[in-house]
């Protein structure tokens, strides 16, 4: 028996006539550990999703989901996991309650727990008031949340969830952050959590496999991916921008010239540790200041670092 | 059958009922249009009671088969469209992640289509009583009329969930409609077999298994207990239920291969 969540070894998936949507693919998750699965639009993490959740036989490869083989043992691997697909698969006729016990039933959860845990997972979503409302009058942020609670009914070791947040709005966004922490960190529930948001793995996922043209191109802690590619920026705005020359001179000290649209920007050769040293010198030549700031690699710096494009950049143009 | 299977038949069932009771469309459509049809047909065709042979005076009795049969491809259309929109919305993909056997979607998704089949048979029948139709097989004909119209909503709702796990497509199970509507035009609907004159017409009802259906339900309501047209429907209607049962089960093995 393995001791990890998920096991994945050498994964892949061909379609006829395509491409290789997943090629040669290996991770490991930790139980209670959140697992951000980041990358572009097609870069193969749905697929990947499908094959763990057994909607998908792989080409080639092995995968065990709780311990399970996702191809021998697909019944076992089922009832060990709970998946909130990227379509939220709702029925918009039905409400969110019946949609709950129509789950509950055939979970096979005894008839007695059925109303309680419905009720349960309505509360805990925020979905009471609305609970008796069909499904199409829902709001796509009361949609995502009756599908993670669908997700849940059957109380599962693994959660798998493909785009939870795409298309919601924040405050939205950060409930169901806030649920999947709690999720992890209360229940210990392991969480395989796929996205195209940045920020999204950043603020939730433990580790991050960043996957690209089916291919895992990094993975570690988010701050150990950032610390791994480079180092920190300051960006400082002068008061009077005709000052832009010397803060350039003085900043040139701690390290090379970074891109800046609003004022001067350098990589710290030093990391962080240079910040009090930048700040003692504007002031000992009695530069003002209108803004300084410190900037952090971002996981987009990874994935550029990485593949040589921006995942922003490319989340940007699709929402063009 | 297991307890749990029963709950998940059950629940799958009542999901489908629930789904077709909330959308009047649904319901209205497979009532009104084939009695309108059947008014329209009755009142035009009614001299054909006055040729030779005809086997009664009431054109009414003679063509109220006829919205049996419609009713069932109100019925193969709704199971198929229903399921083929599970598989577009992905919520297929949902009921594949539970441990729910692959028997109890085919079971709930007919169940529901032979509820529907059994309600709309009930109305017609009973629009049938109401204008004066007298069934000669009596309250027992009227019993074994309504399961021959449940087991012919099984038949062909098979028909359609095959279609629409082929093609998961809703749009495709509609354009099968006109075609199962030809196969209704082309049989013994509006004139018995040994009366129609145009050998070829005659020859294709013949072969036609459509007319076996009619002429079953037409046996019960005009001639009494005729077991050959009992035989003959209840044989074609339940093989048609096997071969659709057959390749339905086959489709929804590839659809949910897990």
């Amino acid at each position: 028996m393995t001791d990890y969540a998920i096991e994945v070894e050498g994964l892949v998936r061909e379609f006829k006539k395509g491409p290789r949507a997943v090629d040669g693919i290996d991770l490991v998750v930790s139980p209670g550990e959140i697992y951000g699965f980041l990358g572009p639009n097609g870069a193969g993490k749905s697929t990947t999703v499908h094959m763990l959740v057994t909607l998908l036989p792989p080409t080639a490869g092995t995968a065990r989901v709780a311990g399970y083989d996702v191809v021998q043992q697909g019944p076992e691997v089922r009832m060990s996991i709970g998946a909130a697909l990227q379509e939220a698969a709702l029925d918009g006729l039905l409400t969110g309650r019946e949609h709950l016990r129509l789950q509950a039933t055939l979970q096979a959860l005894p008839r007695a727990e059925r109303n309680q845990r419905s009720d349960e997972l309505l509360e805990r979503v925020g979905l009471v008031e609305a609970a008796d409302r069909k499904v199409k009058t829902y709001s796509g942020g009361m949609k995502r949340r009756l599908d993670l609670a669908l997700a849940l009914v059957h109380r599962p070791r693994i959660l798998f969830l493909d785009e939870p947040t795409t298309g919601l709005d924040i405050q939205s966004r950060t409930a169901l952050w806030a649920e999947v922490s709690r999720l992890a960190r209360e229940d210990g529930v392991t969480v395989f959590l796929t996205t195209q948001y940045l920020e999204e793995a950043d603020v939730l996922a433990d580790r991050v496999g960043i996957i690209d043209h089916g291919h895992i191109v990094a993975e570690g802690t988010p701050d150990a991916l950032k610390a791994e590619i480079g180092r920190p920026t300051v960006e400082v705005v002068p008061a009077d921008p005709a000052e832009s020359g010397r803060v350039a001179a003085i900043l040139g000290q701690f390290g090379e010239q970074a891109a800046s649209t609003r004022g001067v920007a350098v990589l710290l050769r030093s990391g962080e540790a240079d910040l009090a040293g930048v700040v003692r010198a504007l002031d000992s030549e009695g530069l003002k200041v209108e803004n300084l700031q410190l900037h952090q690699p971002s996981l987009d710096d990874v994935f550029l670092a990485k593949t040589g494009r921006s995942l922003e950049g490319e989340a940007a143009d699709e929402a063009a | 059958m297991s307890a749990v299977l029963a709950e998940q038949v059950y629940a799958l069932a009542r999901r489908s009922v629930v789904r077709t009771a909330r959308q009047p469309a649904n319901v209205l459509a497979p009532m009104i249009f084939p009695m309108m049809l059947l008014a329209v047909n009755s009142g035009g065709l009614k001299a054909e009671t006055l040729l030779p042979g005809f086997p009664t005076h009431s054109m009414v009795a003679f063509l109220l088969a006829v919205p049996f049969i419609q009713g069932a491809l109100f019925a193969t259309m709704n199971a198929g469209t229903d399921l083929a929109r599970d598989i577009q919305t992905g919520f297929l993909n949902r009921l594949s992640l539970t441990p729910m056997r692959r028997v109890a979607l085919l079971a709930g998704q007919l169940g529901g289509a032979m509820t529907l089949g059994l309600v709309q048979a009930i109305f017609y029948l009973a629009v049938g009583l109401a204008v004066g139709v007298r069934l000669a097989s009596g309250v027992l004909g009227a019993l074994v009329l309504l399961a021959f119209a449940v087991l012919i909503a099984l038949a062909f709702g098979a028909l359609g969930i095959f279609v629409g796990l082929r093609t998961g497509s809703g749009e495709a199970v509609q354009g099968f409609f006109p075609l199962f509507f030809v196969a209704l035009f082309i049989s013994s609907m509006a004139i018995p077999r040994n009366l129609i004159s145009i050998t070829w017409f005659r020859d294709v009802a013949t072969v036609n298994p459509v007319s076996y259906l009619l002429e079953c339900v037409r046996s019960l309501v005009i001639t009494g207990w005729d077991g050959e047209a009992l035989a003959l429907g209840f044989g074609i209607a339940g093989a048609i239920a096997i071969v659709g049962l057959g390749l339905s089960t086959r489709a929804l093995g590839k659809r949910m291969a897990r």
